[in-house]
């Protein structure tokens, strides 16, 4: 039943914080490669999901087996510091992880531009509007080039076209180097477009109910959203959701 | 092609110039209002001293001239006035600089569990409930009349915006940045330096402020009511008073005053020079000119749809 390959698996995993119980009875594995995103109503434990992979959280019971201490997490604020220019803040995490300057400035550099932001390494985030920040953001983590990314609704603060281009630009990062995902998300058609596999989560305390596999190759045109087969998983995976919530 | 070079200079001079009157016309429109307040305070000042008091009683409140020149153009008074500003000032700073030590210290251990919070916030409230006149004579009497004493009346009245301020900076980092800042290996130590006490400076520099004025304020009030020692302004005060000098005790008085606005606008530009390049309350304006192709996308459909009437760049803070 466990599978070697797992970057992560949860086994019934429960979570409960006094007398709220967040989570019940959570199995789940994620493989090197997999896209895997998380939909439920609001307040089902989502975020307390990826903080459990994050190991910021315990669980209450059951086990989390994770085989990398390689993790990116990135929030649905862009939590950039103020004070720092886009390129230190895009550093920031190397440089608590001890990367030498020299080697940290040059994979910044790297990564600011494979998200476009390269003429903006010395601004201050004040200076960047929403979707530009988001991409820092999104750098920042990229930079240790994760082997498990988190995602707790990234763009869901977000206008449509932004949000829109900003997953198209997570689609290309993810298929130059693939990477294992849980992307929690309240939007269907962001679920579908992006993952291998839509899971969706009961109102509280959550479960998993319902799973989807995803089957269109990777890499998904932005046209996709706008084809028949798209349109029905989407619908299919819009109507489980209505069921729990 | 050297003569439109020098076109091109000529035009950036003329811009430059334009520049520079704009810059002068800035500077009195920024300074008009309050000069003219000035003006004015200065005309009532005269009509109370020429119209209002009779000739006998002018004493109370001589003209502006006559304290002018009986207070800064006279060189015994103006040597004891300058004499008693450095004095206080010295007490200021002195105790402004112990306060933040101090201050900042308690909030840093305050921030960093709840139940130092809750064990040193009464008595932080206490300090600052504390009727400084009450324990004056007390100060004096346990550690004499001298600088020592000075100093620690300025601490008690200027420690508690410092730790407070400090505190609620230390505190208001965003908890997902202590998180990311965990998750990637940070300890106490390190979210301090790095996120904790960056995220504070605009608060900190808000205690600073506040407390440079209350030290100022305590350096005079201890002076005065110690009553002994070397004069600062606040013993000047008391002694002009007394013997009824009327225009010494105004000049004393301006000189108090200019003191305390002077060491408020010093802490209110060295925040802006430090913080207030991103923090909105120091003065940072919260998105400049650069906008991403999404944006100007947006806009462009936007002025299309609404005819170019609409006044650009809404929402944007001066
Ligand atoms: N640290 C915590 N202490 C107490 N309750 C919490 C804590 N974190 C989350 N919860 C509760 O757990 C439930 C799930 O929260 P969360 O995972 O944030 O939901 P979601 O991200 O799906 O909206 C909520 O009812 C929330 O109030
Ligand atoms: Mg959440």
């Amino acid at each position: 039943m466990v599978d070697d390959d797992a970057v992560i698996s949860f086994r019934d995993v429960t979570k409960g914080f006094g007398a709220i119980r967040a989570l019940t009875s959570v199995s789940l594995e994620i493989r090197a490669g997999e896209f895997v995103a998380i939909i439920g109503p609001s307040g089902c434990g989502k975020s307390t999901l990826l903080r459990l992979a994050s190991r910021l959280e315990h669980p209450s019971s059951g086990s989390i087996v994770r085989r990398t201490e390689r993790i990116g997490y990135v929030f649905q604020e862009p939590t950039l510091m103020p004070w720092r220019t886009v390129r230190r803040n895009v550093e920031l995490l190397a440089e608590l992880e001890g990367v030498d300057r020299r080697l940290r400035r040059e994979r910044a550099d790297a990564v600011l531009r494979l998200v476009g932001l390269d003429e903006f390494a010395d601004v201050l985030p004040a200076a960047l509007s929403g979707g530009m920040k988001m991409r820092a953001s999104l750098a920042r983590s990229l930079l240790l080039d994760p082997e498990l990314f988190l995602f707790d609704e990234p763009f869901g603060a977000l206008d449509q076209i932004t949000r829109h281009r900003l997953n198209a630009e997570l689609m290309a990062l993810f298929t130059q180097r693939p990477f294992a995902a849980l992307f929690v998300t309240h939007s269907v058609e962001e679920a579908v477009y992006l993952s291998s596999r839509v899971l969706v989560m009961s109102a509280r305390p959550g479960r998993l109910v319902d799973a989807f596999e995803v089957p269109f190759p990777y890499p998904r045109p932005n046209a996709l959203r706008y084809e028949p087969a798209f349109a029905t998983l989407a619908g299919r995976v819009a109507s489980s959701l209505a069921e729990v919530a | 092609m050297s003569t439109v070079r020098e076109a091109a200079r000529m035009s950036g001079a003329l811009r430059d110039a334009a520049r520079s009157r704009s810059q002068v016309a800035r500077l009195i429109r920024l300074a008009a209002p309050p000069l003219l307040v000035f003006l004015v305070v200065i005309g009532i000042w005269y009509a109370v001293t020429y119209l209002v008091l009779q000739p006998s009683r002018r004493f109370l409140l001589p003209p502006p001239h006559d304290v002018v020149r009986y207070g800064f153009m006279e060189p015994t008074t103006r040597a004891e006035l300058w004499r008693g500003l450095l004095r206080s000032a010295h007490v200021a700073f002195l105790g402004l600089g112990v306060a933040f030590v101090i201050g900042f210290a308690t909030a840093v251990l305050m921030s960093q569990a709840k139940w130092i919070e809750r064990s040193l916030y009464p008595w932080a409230v206490v300090l600052q409930t504390v009727p400084i006149l009450a324990i004056v004579p007390l100060l004096g009497f346990w550690f004499g009349f001298g600088l020592m004493s000075r100093v620690i009346v300025c601490v008690i009245i200027a420690l508690f915006p410092i730790i407070i301020n400090t505190l609620t900076g230390l505190l208001s980092a965003d908890r997902r940045l202590h998180d990311l800042l965990t998750l990637h290996g940070a300890g106490r130590w390190t979210r301090l330096t790095k996120l904790q006490i960056p995220a504070a400076l605009p608060d900190i520099f808000t205690g600073l402020r506040t407390s440079a004025g209350l030290a100022v304020i305590g350096a005079i009030v201890g002076d005065f009511f110690f009553g002994r020692g070397r004069p600062g302004l606040g013993l000047l005060l008391a002694q002009y008073s007394s013997r009824l000098k009327s225009e010494e005790l105004l000049a004393a008085v301006l000189v108090a005053c200019g003191f305390g606005v002077a060491v408020f606008s010093a802490f209110g530009w060295l925040g802006r020079r430090v913080v207030g390049a991103w923090d909105e309350s120091w003065g940072a304006t919260s998105r400049i000119e650069v906008q991403d192709e999404e944006a100007t996308q947006g806009v462009q459909t936007d002025t299309s749809r609404e005819g170019v009437g609409e006044p650009t760049g809404r929402g944007e803070a001066p």
